[in-house]
C-alpha cells in the first residue's frame, strides 16, 4: 500500500511526464494557448491513461514477458514475445481512443463536444505510449501499482499543461522579443517550471 | 528532383524549431552526443523508409483506416531498429530506453506521411522523409553538443576541457551540472529557436 502511494506521488511530482521526460510535448505546446482547452485535454489524457495502462499491463503480464504464456500450455513457457510489445501497445492505444470517442459521442454528447476534438490527438500523444513503455521497463508488480502510476502520470501531465496555459494567458500582455514570441518563450518557460519542479526531487513517503 | 525537398526541412522548414513536431523524444536523448547521433540516424531511417512504403501504398489504402495502416508500417520499422540496436549497440540501446519505442509516436513521421507521402510519388516522398529526419537530427546534435560540452566537459565521451583547468586541480573551471538536468534541454531549444527566428524571419 505504502509503495502504491509512493509511486502515485512520485509520478506526479518527481518523474513528471513533461518536466522529467518531455513526453507529450507536441500537444502540450500546441494546445496550451488558453486554460479552458488545456483542462479539456488534460482530463482526456488522465482518462485514456487510466484505461490503456491496465490493459497493456495485463497484455504484458499474460502474453509478452518471457514465460508468461505458461497459462496456455507448459510447452509455451520458453516463448519470448517482447519484440511485439511496441506494435501491441500502439494498437491498444489507437483502438481504445477510437472506441472511447464513439462511446462518448453516443452517450454524453455534451462531454463529446468538450473533449471530442482532443481525443484523436491523444492517440499519437507520446505521454500515453511512454506510460505503457515505462510500465514495461520498470516492471510494476501488481495492477494497483500500475493504476497508481497511470493516475499519477496523467495528473502530472494535466497539472503541467494547465500551469503553462495559465502563464501563457498572462504572457499575452508582456513585451517578449519578437522572434522569441510563441514557441520559443514557451520552451524557456517550461524549462523554468521544470527547474521549480526539481525541488521535489528525492521526496519519498 | 528538387533539392529544396532535402534542404528546406534542414533550415527554414525545420521540423523541430519551425513546425514544432517531434519535440517529445528530441529533448530526452540529448544529454550526450552519442545517443543523440544514434537517435537521429534511427529517426531518419524510419521517416524515409516509411514515407517510401506508404507512398507506394497510397492508392490502395482506404482513407478510413489509413491511420492504423500508417502506425503498423512505422511500428514495423521501429521494431527492426530496436532489435538491431539491442544486437549490435546494447549500451546505446539501454541509454535510449523507452525512447526507441517512442519513435512510433514521433509526430514528424506521422506528420510527413499525412502531409506529403500520401499525395506524392515514392522518390520525392523518400527524399522528403530523409530531409526531415536530417533536420531533426541537426537540432538534436546541436543541443547534445552544447549539453555534453558544458555539462560534462566531454564530446562523444572523450574529455575536451584540459584537466588542469578544473578547480580540483587548481584551475578556474567547473562543469555546469545544470546542463545535464532535463530543464536545460528545453531552455537550450528555446534559445536555438530564438536565434533561428532572428536570422530567418517567418513571413
Amino acid at each position: 500500500m505504502e509503495n502504491t502511494i509512493n509511486i502515485f506521488i512520485k509520478s506526479i511530482f518527481v518523474d513528471n511526464m513533461i518536466f522529467a521526460f518531455f513526453l507529450g510535448m507536441c500537444s502540450y505546446i500546441a494546445v496550451s494557448k488558453n486554460v479552458k482547452t488545456a483542462v479539456g485535454l488534460g482530463v482526456a489524457v488522465i482518462v485514456v491513461q487510466l484505461i490503456t495502462l491496465p490493459v497493456n499491463y495485463l497484455l504484458n503480464a499474460y502474453l509478452l514477458t518471457p514465460g508468461s504464456l505458461a497459462w496456455i500450455s507448459p510447452e509455451l513457457a520458453g516463448v519470448d514475445l517482447r519484440f511485439l510489445s511496441f506494435i501491441i501497445f500502439i494498437a491498444v492505444i489507437a483502438s481504445v481512443v477510437q472506441i472511447l470517442e464513439m462511446v462518448i459521442e453516443k452517450y454524453t454528447p455534451t462531454l463529446y463536444n468538450q473533449l471530442g476534438i482532443f481525443l484523436p490527438l491523444i492517440a499519437v500523444n507520446c505521454a500515453i505510449m511512454g506510460g505503457s513503455l515505462f510500465m514495461q521497463e520498470r516492471e510494476y508488480a501488481t495492477i494497483s501499482e500500475t493504476l497508481a502510476f497511470a493516475a499519477g502520470s496523467g495528473i502530472g501531465w494535466c497539472l503541467a499543461i494547465i500551469g503553462i496555459a495559465a502563464i501563457r494567458e498572462k504572457m499575452a500582455y508582456s513585451n517578449v522579443p519578437e522572434p522569441l514570441r510563441g514557441v520559443g518563450i514557451t520552451f524557456i518557460l517550461t524549462g523554468l517550471m521544470g527547474i521549480a519542479f526539481m525541488s521535489f526531487m528525492g521526496i519519498k513517503l | 528532383m528538387k533539392w529544396t525537398l532535402l534542404t528546406d526541412p534542414i533550415s527554414k522548414n525545420n521540423p523541430i524549431t519551425v513546425l514544432v513536431l517531434g519535440v517529445c523524444s528530441a529533448l530526452a536523448v540529448t544529454v550526450k552526443l552519442e545517443p543523440a547521433l544514434v537517435m537521429s540516424l534511427a529517426v531518419t531511417v524510419v521517416t524515409a523508409c516509411s514515407s517510401l512504403i506508404l507512398s507506394l501504398l497510397r492508392d490502395t489504402i482506404p482513407p478510413r483506416i489509413r491511420i492504423i495502416v500508417q502506425l503498423v508500417v512505422v511500428a514495423t520499422f521501429v521494431i527492426a531498429i530496436d532489435q538491431l540496436l539491442r544486437a549490435f549497440a546494447y549500451d546505446v540501446s539501454k541509454q535510449l530506453s523507452v525512447f526507441v519505442g517512442l519513435i512510433i509516436t514521433n509526430c514528424i513521421i506521422m506528420g510527413r506521411i499525412e502531409a506529403f507521402a500520401l499525395g506524392h510519388k515514392p522518390w520525392p516522398s523518400f527524399v522528403d522523409g530523409l530531409g526531415n529526419g536530417l533536420g531533426y537530427g541537426m537540432i538534436l546534435v546541436v543541443v547534445a553538443f552544447i549539453r555534453e560540452l558544458f555539462g560534462s566537459g566531454a564530446l562523444l565521451g572523450y574529455p575536451v576541457i584540459p584537466e588542469s583547468w578544473y578547480i580540483a586541480n587548481g584551475g578556474f573551471y567547473a562543469n555546469n551540472g545544470l546542463m545535464i538536468l532535463p530543464p536545460m534541454a528545453l531552455i537550450v531549444v528555446g534559445l536555438i529557436i530564438w536565434i533561428q527566428r532572428t536570422i530567418i524571419r517567418p513571413s
